[in-house]
């Protein structure tokens, strides 16, 4: 096994292009984990720990927000003046793990994991979120919604790297809240839920929502979120949009929680993060 | 087998020019090269938190960190907690308050206790158990260790 730590986006691209079983390093707290349990062994790694471009999070001009892929959970969780929907991110970093590890470990190494029951995929969607990806053939950005593929799976092609993950400018008076249901403090999500919504007064006006723990990735459902808009997100409407959502979920059967107890928790979830968001907003 | 890696470690104010492998973590050669004992193996996955050592005055996990990616940055272990001899604040109110019973997990409470206190020197009880979320006591003794933390923080009556 080679051991690289390049210093330029460019120069580690050009190490994983002339070896497909090489790997980035980022945090390690997964990637590290796996070495140890013997479940991975790549060729080499590529550190991307002393590349300064893919650290920090920058506004754009447009309202936008980029989130460079080596930011640790730490520094997102902490992250100042992040106004509107963007707060979510924060919110959801906050949520992941437990002090040692948001200090190590990345938003770019935690969903090029692809697992479905990490924190970040169900924010990112629910934010309608991008990928931002580098390649021998330069960058290219994936809508966070297509990037994860199936358990463990990402729309990551082999030779490129995660360089960022951006999210559009906040909807309107939009606040998003980020729901955890797990067995306890610091372990992965039995569900979560991820929600963004604006109220117009006491009217729904957007709402995009998603599902972690619930299926291979995460599950959104539009018919859901046509169901909510425009109503006042009572309790029937929110009975319904988690009906159709849960015939979207392929959840399993896990140590934590069966797939029928994971279903059960869908209404109850989904109720307190439309009403939790709605309410940063001042409905209610 | 690739190379072995020429590195320096700089370990509690010491540096150390050692190899590596590349897939050996800082736990590993904290243990095994520099006979630093006090980080222990628990689970070596993460989720213990007893191998805990701070990097950069961030606490971290000794079993996660590959000792080639910690190079040239600053690492304390538990054995650097103690200065001149003496106990640090954090230590001596652990043994103080009866809060070691194996002690297995102490080296990895002492280091994440010892951060906590450097960012927030005053800590609210929730945020002492946040703070100690990820280090597991296996003969629960949580609620002494929860106690000797307040009483060595600012704020805490000793």
């Amino acid at each position: 096994m080679e051991f690289h730590g390049p210093s330029t986006v460019d120069e580690a691209v050009s190490l994983l292009a002339a070896d497909e079983d090489a790997r980035c390093l980022a945090g390690g707290a997964t990637l590290v984990a796996m070495m140890n349990a013997d479940l991975v062994m790549p060729s080499a790694l590529v550190s991307l720990r002393h590349i300064e471009s893919l650290r920090g999070i920058s506004a754009d001009d447009g309202g936008g927000l980029r989130i460079g892929a080596m930011t640790t959970h730490r520094e997102v969780a902490g992250a100042a003046g992040l106004g509107g929907a963007h707060a979510l991110i924060s919110e959801t970093a906050r949520a992941i793990g437990h002090p040692a590890i948001r200090n190590m470990g990345t938003i770019g190494g935690s969903i090029g994991h692809g697992d479905p029951q990490a924190d970040y995929p169900g924010a990112l969607v629910a934010l309608d979120a991008a990928v931002e990806l580098r390649g021998a053939d330069g960058a290219r950005a994936v809508p966070a919604q297509d990037f994860f593929v199936d358990y463990l799976e990402t729309a990551l092609r082999p030779g490129e790297l995660i360089a960022a993950v951006t999210l559009p400018a906040s909807p309107a008076g939009g606040f998003g809240a980020y729901e955890k249901f797990a067995r306890v403090e610091g372990d992965y999500a039995t569900v979560s839920v991820a929600a963004v919504v604006a109220m117009e007064g006491e009217t729904c006006g957007y709402v995009r929502v998603a599902l972690g723990s619930c299926g291979p990735t995460p599950v959104r459902a539009e018919d859901a979120e046509a169901r909510l808009a425009g109503t006042a997100l009572g309790d029937e409407d929110i009975a319904d949009a988690a009906a159709i959502l849960r015939d979207a979920c392929d959840p399993v059967d896990d140590v934590r929680g069966s797939g029928e107890y994971r279903m059960m928790l869908v209404e109850p979830l989904l109720g307190r993060a439309l009403r939790a968001a709605a309410a940063k907003g001042g409905a209610r | 087998m690739s190379e072995a890696i020429p590195i320096s470690l700089k370990v509690n104010g010491r540096t150390h020019r050692l190899f590596v492998r590349p897939w050996h973590t800082l736990l590993q050669v904290l243990r095994e090269q520099i006979s630093l004992t006090g980080s222990k193996r628990g689970c070596n996955q993460g989720v213990c938190g007893a191998c805990s050592v701070m990097i950069d005055g961030a606490v971290v996990r000794g079993c996660l960190t590959l000792a080639a990616d910690a190079a040239d940055r600053e690492i304390v272990t538990v054995e650097g907690l103690a200065e001149g001899g003496a106990l640090s604040p954090v230590q001596q109110a652990l043994l103080d308050h009866g809060a070691v019973q194996c002690g297995f997990c102490m080296p990895g409470m002492a280091v994440a206790a010892t951060a906590l206190l450097a960012d927030k020197p005053s800590p609210t009880e929730d945020e002492i158990r946040d703070g100690l979320s990820g280090n597991l006591c296996r003969c629960s003794g949580y609620v002494k260790v929860i106690e000797a933390v307040r009483s060595a923080s600012a704020g805490g009556a000793s």
